[in-house]
């Protein structure tokens, strides 16, 4: 494992909205065990790897508002490409609890088990018992719907939400939404929201001013990454309608296992890296399946992040970091 | 070489529902062989999968999911064949047709679904947690 005080300040990536010309596609590979810490400073988000997080200083890690998201534990999940899937969440919770300031709670963008089978979803919450955060947010992914329509899911994770599992709350001024985009999908489609949730989001937003900073977390990705293998969400471009009006939104998904930001006008998009295998980048697979790299550089990945943020004074850059 | 593979079970398929001249000019053309297990014809009965309780002239048919891809990807088989689909992927995947009148449960890796198709017609089905996987059975 690297050893995290070599680690320059890496941030993945900072967000202000004032004349940054940053747009377009920056993509990038991260590994098996890294996770994303969020803060919130006045209503901007900037988020950083974990790796990075012993070198962060302790005012900028604080913000006023911080919290963690991880994505696709896929527990159950035996294969080669990650035999101990459960060993690499714990890896995450550790990182997590390792940081200066904990994090106020956590989001798991989904795919929390790789079966919905009922022991998966105990070995997630057991694990997730041990980081400091106690309160964590769940929306589900297409592993955690399966044969009952989610119906588990959400007697586990989502008591009190509405529909398929979808849901808003408020922290600190900042209104979260979880979207549900992985269930009753279509022939050749890719990720849904449905009619039924749409008008949900468009009544939830409706009633806020457009200062309020705005996360929506959801599973499959809200913006097409890569239509040919789902990697989007048919119709994200209503849902994102909606949230045009406020100056601040942040969009996290998972699902692609793989860290990969953008931004559109006032939106910034951004995946989180799986904690159990490594899938492809867009394309560079004949299909987006768990991708097998040897033992020692999964482990010996972890941590490891692969853009460079360098805050300038008004424009930021963002690098592309190696892997070494 | 996979590819070929595909390619062979299709011409096979397609032998099978009598375009046999057709099948044999894209075999040709593409100079492809009958290589290989693939080229084991769908729809086809295997005697050594027989047994005494099927009726006679029943047939089977295997569809593998493998690489998020259904192989073949269009299958044409006799009334009452029963086709079994069978998951090579590290990933689960389904078997849900349009009209969701045929539904799998989440099939593991190396899970099979069965389904006999008693009607001739065109059934067209996806992967319900991968809906770009998308495959075709024609029963005549």
């Amino acid at each position: 494992m690297s050893d995290p005080t070599k680690v320059k300040d890496e941030i993945l990536h900072d967000h202000n909205h004032d004349g940054i010309d940053r747009r377009g596609f920056l993509k990038c590979m991260a590994w098996a065990g890294t996770g994303a810490l969020c803060v919130m400073h006045g209503g901007v988000l900037k988020s950083y790897s974990l790796s990075s997080l012993a070198v962060i200083g302790d005012k900028e890690a604080k913000g006023d508002l911080s919290f963690v998201q991880i994505s696709d534990s896929h527990l159950g999940f035996n294969k080669p490409a990650n035999p101990d899937v459960a060993g690499t969440l714990k890896a995450a919770v550790d990182k997590i609890n390792a940081l200066p300031t904990p994090p106020e709670f956590m989001l798991h963008t989904g795919d929390i088990s790789h079966l919905s089978k009922a022991e998966e979803f105990d070995a997630v919450e057991q694990i997730l018992k041990s980081a400091k955060p106690k309160d964590v947010f769940y929306v589900p992914g297409e592993h955690d719907v399966l044969n009952d329509e989610g119906a588990q899911f959400r007697q586990r994770f989502a008591k009190g939400s509405l529909g398929a599992g979808w849901q808003s709350f408020d922290k600190k001024g900042v209104h979260f939404i979880g979207l549900v985009n992985v269930m009753n999908l279509k022939s050749g489609g890719m990720g849904s929201l449905g009619k039924e949730q749409l008008e949900w989001l468009e009544n939830d937003v409706g009633r806020l001013s457009k200062s309020t900073p705005i996360v929506v977390f959801a599973h499959i990705p809200l913006w097409s990454v890569y239509p040919e293998w789902g990697w989007g969400t048919e119709d994200s471009a209503q849902a994102l309608g909606y949230l045009k009006k406020f100056g601040s939104v942040t969009v996290l998904n998972g699902h692609i296992h793989q860290t990969m930001q953008k931004v559109e006008g006032n939106i910034t998009f951004h995946t989180a890296a799986s904690t159990a295998f490594p899938q492809p980048k867009p394309g560079a697979a004949p299909a987006p399946g768990p991708m097998k790299v040897p033992d020692d550089q999964l482990r010996g990945l972890l941590g490891v992040t692969d853009v460079k943020h360098v805050q300038g004074q008004h424009a930021l850059a963002v690098v592309d970091s190696s892997l070494a | 070489m996979k590819r070929v593979g595909i390619a062979a079970a299709i011409i096979v398929a397609l032998a099978i529902g009598s375009a046999v001249s057709m099948s044999l000019q894209i075999a040709s053309a593409k100079g492809l062989r009958h290589t290989g297990p693939a080229a084991v014809a769908p729809g086809v009965p295997d005697p050594a999968k027989r047994d005494g309780f099927r009726a006679p002239g029943a047939s089977t048919a295997e569809i593998k999911i493998d690489n998020f891809t259904f192989t073949p990807a269009s299958l044409t088989v006799p009334v009452d064949t029963q086709v079994t689909w069978i998951n090579r992927d590290d990933i689960p995947h389904t078997v849900v047709s349009d009209d969701k009148a045929i539904k799998s449960k989440a099939l593991d890796t190396d899970d099979k679904f069965t389904f006999t198709f008693n009607k001739t017609g065109t059934y067209t089905y996806f992967c319900s947690l991968h809906p770009k996987m998308k495959g075709t059975v024609v029963v005549q």
